[in-house]
């Protein structure tokens, strides 16, 4: 993988026919009248509001909102961390079963997340060692030899472009918060789940690195096949990464489709501003209408 | 042409770390506004965006130290001064400056008329209270915020109100330069296109003469500013107006920077978007040559061993690399064949 030069390029000249693809391929995680309500009474408050969705082996989706709209409450339902207050949630077809910690864990071993803060996503007590070890023994592989697991360790950091030999015995808040993101990512493939959830995982990461991040989920996605669940306010980073985009606004989702569709022919009145009210570099940006 | 507002030369500051390192994270910076302009200044984290606002505006703290450089605003050199002098006649009146998450630092207890108090009465202790209030019920009603914003406390306002409100307080003396330090980052486009627009309106209606944009969302910068500066690693690396900059830049880590934009338009779709490795150099031990050097991809020999100044190019632009324009606009031609 090159250092400096990302395959977003080429991949959007590919896009339409991983369009056609994507549909015909299984559903790996998917919803049917989703809801989560905070409180009870007349001060309750619906954070997701039936909200319904199918995500396929190998997509990219972004869900796109602002702050408040419910998709970091969505994507902690998703993740098993929030009970589901009404709805079902669909796991590689089936209904989802994380009703003991056993099952839980094993629903873990299949979804995984990357967050927003790196800074506050590691335990300020481990090494990186440990950080990665522990992927390694959560995948099964506790018993194998100290030099398969540094082997494995070693191509975790080069595939988001880190040295393994100059990270043992540091710990994780010593690097830049882009390293620390991008060890995020090298957990993610050392565990290899099916589905990541990244929660706005670039927004504090400077411009310049943060194709980097952005091309490393393509090759999950890519190279492993992972469904990559993109939550982001960024409507014009999700127009770049993704295959599909959900738009949500106050809890549900008002508009979905390709990337294409959502943001160059908006249908819903609440898309077309939110598009309308981002900075634009090749048309003007009316500030009349604000 | 107008006259400038603002001119800077060679300012130089630094920071004095607790182990008695010095850390020059403002390295000989020359800049100039002409009144009714603004400029934009981008770079990433850790380049000296801030620590030049912070510099700018003459009034050092510890472990922030004036070295060297004239700070000269509507004519009057300001670098060097007495702090209090600074702070009686300069903050507020000659420039004001609107920090990172200015609005998280209201004092949740007190309501907003009386933040204008403290800002009037620090520079007018005679000023009357009631005349004071009704004043800013006029200004705040001009920038679009609700008079009842006044007697709310800010925790009753959301993040986008409590900006503007911030911004509104700022300049409610009317000072020559306003410096905003990524003001629209934490709010989401709605709010940030309202707070845009109040700096575009307080331009407009006069209430400052000058702003300086600081920002890592370039396509913001590219709305906002009549020009913009680059800076890396302490030092401006390019300068040029907006346009040329985010379409034509010349020095290698502008054009990687502005590679990086992304937006929602159809125009993006043959972008070759590209990430910049590495990280910027230790600044206790700045290089000799350029300190682009150990990231950039057209790197020679002596590029790390000569100290560079700024080329004019004409036309207003001028960038900081030992190749020349032609040499470069070749280069970024074949990266992108």
């Amino acid at each position: 993988m090159t250092t400096s030069e990302c395959t977003l390029h080429e991949d959007i000249a590919l896009r339409p026919k991983r369009l056609e693809d994507l549909a015909s391929r299984p559903l790996c995680l998917s919803g049917k009248g989703v809801t989560k309500i905070f409180g009870t009474g007349a001060k309750q408050t619906v954070a997701v509001d039936h909200v319904d969705f199918e995500f396929h082996e190998g997509e990219l989706v972004s869900i796109v909102g602002e702050s408040g709209s419910g998709k970091t409450t969505l994507s902690k339902m998703l993740l098993g961390l929030l009970n589901v207050t009404s709805g079902e949630i669909y796991y590689q077809g089936k209904p989802r079963d994380i009703s003991t910690r056993h099952k839980k864990r094993e629903y873990w071993k299949g979804i995984q997340a990357i967050f927003q803060d790196p800074f506050s996503s590691f335990n300020v007590f481990n090494k990186i060692d440990t950080v990665l070890l522990d992927c390694i023994n959560m995948c099964g592989g506790r018993h194998l030899p100290k030099e398969k697991k540094i082997e494995m360790m070693t191509e975790a950091c080069c595939f988001v472009n880190l040295k393994f030999a100059e990270l043992t015995n540091k710990y994780p808040f010593e690097l830049s918060g882009g390293q620390m993101q991008r060890l995020m990512i090298a957990r993610v493939f050392l565990l290899k789940p099916k589905i990541l959830l990244a929660d706005e995982p670039t927004s504090m990461i400077d411009a310049c690195s943060r194709a980097t991040i952005l091309d490393m989920l393509l090759h999950l996605r890519d190279e492993i096949g992972m469904t990559i669940l993109f939550i982001t306010h960024d409507i014009g980073l999700s127009y770049y990464i993704s295959d599909s985009v959900y738009i949500m606004e106050h809890g549900k989702f008002v508009e979905h489709g390709t990337a294409d569709e959502v943001i160059l022919a908006p249908k819903a009145a609440y898309t077309k501003r939110l598009i309308s009210d981002v900075p634009k570099i090749y048309e003007p940006w009316d500030l009349t209408t604000v | 042409m107008s006259k400038n507002i603002l001119e800077v030369r060679g300012l130089t500051t630094k920071y004095v770390t607790r182990f008695h390192e010095d850390v020059y994270a403002v390295d000989h910076v020359s800049l100039s506004i002409e009144e009714g302009k603004s400029l934009g200044i981008a770079g990433e984290s850790g380049c000296g965006k801030s620590t030049l606002a912070l510099s700018l505006m003459g009034y050092y703290f510890a472990p922030l130290h004036y070295m060297s450089g004239d700070i000269v605003v509507d004519g009057k050199n300001i670098s060097n001064m007495d702090p209090d002098d600074v702070r009686k006649t300069v903050l507020g009146t000659e420039i004001a400056y609107i920090p990172q998450a200015a609005m998280n630092a209201l004092n949740p207890t007190r309501r907003i008329r009386k933040f204008v108090e403290d800002v009037i009465l620090a520079h007018d202790p005679k000023a009357d209270r009631k005349q004071i209030y009704e004043m800013a019920k006029a200004r705040f009603a001009e920038l679009g915020l609700p008079a009842d914003v006044l007697d709310r406390h800010p925790v009753e306002l959301s993040g986008g109100m409590k900006q503007r409100t911030v911004i509104a307080i700022s300049t409610i003396l009317k000072p020559k330069v306003l410096i905003a330090d990524e003001p629209s980052s934490a709010l989401d486009v709605t709010s940030q296109k309202m707070v845009i627009k109040m700096l575009r309106d307080l331009m407009d209606k006069g209430y400052i003469r000058a702003m300086i944009f600081i920002t890592h969302e370039l396509p913001l910068l590219y709305n906002v500013t009549d020009d913009i500066m680059v800076m890396y690693a302490g030092q401006i690396v390019e300068k040029g107006n907006a346009k040329d900059m985010v379409f034509n830049p010349i020095h290698p880590y502008s054009h990687g920077l502005m590679r990086s934009i992304i937006v929602p338009e159809e125009g993006t779709r043959n972008h070759k978007l590209s990430a910049i490795p590495g990280t910027p150099p230790n600044l206790k031990k700045p290089p000799q040559g350029c300190r682009f050097a150990d990231r950039c991809k057209y790197v020679v020999p002596q590029c790390r061993y000569n100290a560079l100044p700024m080329i004019e190019a004409g036309e207003g632009r001028a960038y900081r690399c030992g190749h020349s324009v032609q040499h470069l606009r070749e280069e970024y031609q074949n990266d992108d064949e």
